[in-house]
């Protein structure tokens, strides 16, 4: 008894403010704008019995979805998403991945200080990382000021309001994801390996490249899916620091919510946003079930 | 005054404090204990022994109620226990990990149990007191497990399952994390202290010598079942198989076919090697296939050729040397090696055999093992 | 002897300059008496005290605060029932969806987490306002604390639990006298982090508040759309402080009871006997 209470109260919390959310959602997707509270059709009416029900299913279709493959935005909506998360994922490798390995490095009293440093700012509220940026790209910000007054430029750099804007924003954001990880993997590392590879004639760097990189793969993998997943749906970064100009699907979903108040065609860009973060997710899930396996 | 020997297994009047009966563990497909049947009695220390795997720890599991029956009974001082849940047993259990709660003293570790039993407050300190005694831990009654080192924490575990006077104590690997010296002074106190108490123990182990030293009586497993249940010399010296012979010390076995001769059986085991001759209660058909289980300490070794039974030439190939006693390999012309054993009753530095040395082994009829498989 | 690498000193150097300087400037231009980031006009604290009598800001605080701690409360006590329930529960009907719904929202696009909630609000007719944006972070930080406890749980020796079994504990006296004393730290940073994701939260807010209620992300948020404000700069302040001062304290505390644990251990094995 104790038993079934346990199971039922969290499992009915998220079926109920989770699950059933996202039927509505996919429902709501397949209905049709109206000028009524709430702003679509067809409502469900269940006081009309089966015939109501069987009605209610006949007025879905799939009207919004042919819509989002008419008008171009959507489509280069998603394409840009893609790019930018892409993008962002790599630029944050290559931002985490030698401060991770300077850590694992490091000398072993200093790792948790270290450690503490990386994990710090992501307790500090993600909006106000973000916004901290704004003073520094913008026009008349800290950049342009001191670069201007060095005279590496001539001209204030037009970054902020830029895609490039909101690389440096996910990097930004983002990298404790990507360094945690990888700091693990190569933590986790015997050092003992390293010379053993360079005992058997190995150079420093290809000792890098034959054993420190390929045994710090699980954790690259981990960071890369880390950031590339919620940096695809990111509404906060484009809409703080991309400007008009760049094109993100979280930030369309919401300006057709709150500024069109089109709810069906909001909830269609959600269902295709959904489909295309199944393929990351899942692989994602097998690396680290490989990883936990492989752990033992 | 005669001293009566504990062995009530032996007294068909004493009714057992544990019986298996045709108990039948399944996890899944795979069947970890099979229709087994066994008796415990009273004040025994028995131990299980066998390799990983081989379904001892189920069978204490089963006793102390984490696993359930598949099939069959396990009766428990006249109770069927199967539907009992662990919390309402009679019995305790020593964790192979101690399990000590790390968040709590030691002197709440061990009153943790009395505490569930609502008894009053000083009966509970009273026996948290005599526990402390009994193992020798008056001292640091007042720390935490991981202020403590190894040895003490398996005092606490023990005084902890000991504390509520169970009917039975389960020790589960309970030497397992100490390290050679400590479990050997171990092992006599915990004799001393399953004497004292009158407690019956059945403990898990996969070392043999263990087992040998503390238990009364030790059934050697193997893949679910029962390969041998007895006292430690009669497991030794009278092993019912094969596997037992070798499961226990050292031994050298050698296959071949048995015949009648007069009251001994004559081996054939090789072509060009005499038979060897081995005194068995056994009954082999002429023909049938049979072993000879000889202990190495039981195997003379000589330079010139004895007047005895089972004697065999060879030159020593390997020698190890223990100190108290030296082992050597010797191969025979055939190839096979057979193990003997001297010990060093004198101080001399010179070894009295050495590499390459041709020899003649040997021992009585008596010594050798005649087993069917 | 390890040897000293320029490589790895540069790395760590600049990396952590990449992850600071932001915001040790935004600290700096706290204290700038001119509105403009590009003039340094003085040190002064008038945007604090501005931050201080603004009614909107400190209504937006207390609202931000009263959901942080009811949600995460909520949040906690169902993520550690979830995670007891993931490793210890065994089988039961529907498991695959169970731990599919508490990793699901994890990697959640937090636009879709708070659309849909919304959709689900209005579906059943609900008021919007603080109890709402409560539902909404309990939901999605439950699922955080029970992977942080569940990792806890895994990695906890099961054998404590059914040694207080053997010596008589009922399956809930065994929950509520060992099991949960020993994954107590990993509640309470369970706690923490469902608080500061509470506390961080803008997207699922903004969807699931309504009129009545407006948090502190929120209002930062439109503050900010605009461009920089030092009243902003001062607020961002404040939050960075108490968070580096939680951080550290609590890095502190785990550093000392870990010697001290650590120092025990040696002197126990010294002592042998």
């Amino acid at each position: 008894m104790r038993r079934f209470a346990l199971i039922a109260v969290p499992y009915l919390w998220l079926l109920l403010l989770f699950l059933i959310p996202f039927v509505i959602v996919l429902k709501i997707s397949l209905s049709d704008v109206a000028l009524a509270r709430p702003p679509y059709m067809p409502q469900l009416d269940l006081s009309t019995g089966w015939e109501g029900l069987k009605a209610f299913f006949a007025e879905l279709d799939f009207e919004n979805f042919t819509f989002l493959t008419t008008d171009d935005l959507y489509w280069k909506a998603y394409l840009s998403s893609l790019k930018i998360a892409a993008i962002s994922t790599l630029l944050t490798l290559a931002v985490g991945y030698p401060i991770a390995y300077g850590m694992a490095r490091a000398a072993p009293e200093w790792r948790p200080t270290l450690l503490m440093l990386v994990i710090l700012p992501f307790w500090t509220s993600f909006l106000i990382r973000v916004y901290s940026w704004m003073g520094i790209l913008s026009t008349e910000g800290v950049l342009n000021t001191v670069l201007l007054k060095i005279g590496i430029i001539s001209e204030p750099l037009m970054i902020m309001n830029t895609p490039t804007a909101v690389y440096i924003g996910i990097v930004y954001t983002y990298l404790p994801f990507m360094v945690l990880p990888i700091y693990s993997a190569l933590e986790k590392m015997d050092e003992s390996l390293i010379e053993a590879a360079e005992d058997l004639g190995c150079s420093k760097l290809a000792a890098f490249w034959l054993v420190t990189w390929p045994l710090s793969k699980n954790g690259i993998v981990a960071g890369s899916f880390l950031v590339f997943i919620p940096a695809l749906g990111e509404f906060v970064i484009p809409s703080l620091l991309g400007g008009s100009g760049t094109l993100m699907i979280g930030k369309v979903l919401w300006e057709e919510f709150f500024n069109n108040r089109d709810w069906p065609v909001a909830s269609a860009v959600a269902v295709i946003l959904l489909l295309i973060l199944i393929v990351p997710i899942v692989l994602f899930q097998r690396n680290e079930q490989k990883a936990r396996e492989a752990e033992g | 005054m005669a001293q009566t020997v504990f062995a009530p297994w032996t007294d068909p009047q004493q009714k057992p404090l544990i019986e298996f009966r045709n108990v039948t563990k399944r996890f899944g497909e795979f069947t970890a204990i099979d229709t087994l049947s066994l008796d415990i009695y009273e004040r025994e220390f028995f131990a299980l022994l066998g390799p990983s795997g081989c379904g001892k720890t189920t069978m204490m599991r089963m006793l102390a109620g984490f696993e359930t029956i598949s099939d069959g009974e396990i009766w428990l001082g006249g109770q069927e226990i199967g539907s009992i849940p662990p919390n309402k047993r009679p019995v305790n259990m020593m964790f192979q990990s101690y399990a000590l709660f790390p968040h709590l003293s030691i002197w709440e570790n061990i009153a943790f149990g009395l505490k569930r039993e609502s008894r009053d407050k000083d009966a509970i300190a009273a026996r948290v007191e005599e526990m402390l005694r009994l193992t020798r831990l008056t001292k640091f009654a007042k720390r935490k497990p991981h202020q403590i080192s190894g040895g003490q924490r398996q005092r606490v575990a023990l005084a902890r399952s000991l504390a509520k006077a169970p009917k039975l104590l389960l020790l589960d690997e309970p030497l397992g994390a100490l390290d050679k010296k400590l479990r050997e002074e171990t092992q006599f106190e915990l004799m001393d202290i399953q004497e004292k108490t009158g407690t019956t123990f059945v403990i898990v182990t996969h070392d043999q010598e263990e087992a040998m030293t503390v238990a009364s009586r030790i059934a050697v497993m193997d893949e679910g079942r029962l390969v041998q249940v007895a006292t430690p010399p009669v497991i030794y010296e009278q092993p019912n198989s094969v596997y037992v012979a070798g499961f226990l010390g050292d031994v050298t076995v050698l296959e071949g076919k048995a015949r009648k001769a007069g009251d001994v059986y004559e081996l054939d085991w090789a072509e060009g090697q005499p038979p060897l001759r081995c005194v068995s209660p056994l009954t082999l058909s002429n023909g049938q296939t049979g072993y000879v289980a000889v202990r190495p300490e039981k195997v003379e070794i000589h330079r010139n050729k004895p007047e005895d039974d089972n004697v065999l030439r060879g030159k020593v190939i390997d020698i190890g040397y223990l100190g108290n006693l030296s082992t050597y390999h010797v191969e025979l012309g055939n190839g096979q090696i057979i193990k003997a054993q001297n010990f060093n009753t004198e101080r001399d530095t010179r070894r009295s055999f050495t590499w390459e040395d041709e020899v003649w082994v040997n021992w009585t009829d008596r010594c050798g093992v005649l087993l069917e498989g | 002897m390890r040897r000293f690498s320029w490589f790895n000193a540069t790395s760590l150097t600049l990396g952590f300059a990449f992850l600071y300087l932001p915001m040790i400037l935004l600290v700096i231009y706290s204290f700038n008496e001119s509105r403009l980031v590009t003039v340094w006009a003085g040190f002064s604290t008038k945007w604090y005290g501005e931050l201080f009598r603004d009614q909107e800001f400190l209504d937006a605080a207390w609202v931000t605060v009263k959901v942080a701690v009811f949600s995460s409360t909520l949040a906690t006590i169902l993520g550690t029932m979830a995670a007891y329930v993931l490793v210890r529960a065994g089988r039961f009907l529907g498991r695959t969806l169970f731990s599919g719904m508490i990793y699901a929202p994890l990697v959640m696009p937090e636009v879709i987490t708070g659309l849909s909630l919304l959709l689900l609000f209005i579906g059943i007719g609900l008021d919007r306002g603080v109890f709402t944006i409560v539902l909404a972070h309990t939901t999605f930080s439950m699922c955080y604390v029970s992977v942080v406890v569940s990792s806890r749980l895994s990695s906890f020796d099961r054998s404590l639990e059914e040694a207080a079994l053997d010596l008589g504990c009922s399956a809930f006296e065994a929950f509520r006298l060992v099991t949960l004393p020993i994954i107590a730290p990993a509640v309470i940073s369970g706690w923490l982090l469902a608080f500061t994701l509470s506390l961080d939260d803008l997207v699922i807010a903004s969807f699931t508040t309504g009129p009545s209620a407006t948090t502190l992300p929120i209002k930062i948020f439109s503050a900010v759309r605009l461009g920089v404000s030092p009243q902003i700069n001062a607020l961002s302040t404040i939050l960075i402080a108490i968070v580096t001062i939680g951080v550290i304290t609590t890095s502190i505390i785990t550093k000392r009871a870990s010697q001290a644990q650590a120092r025990d251990e040696q002197a126990a094995i010294r002592a042998e006997d």
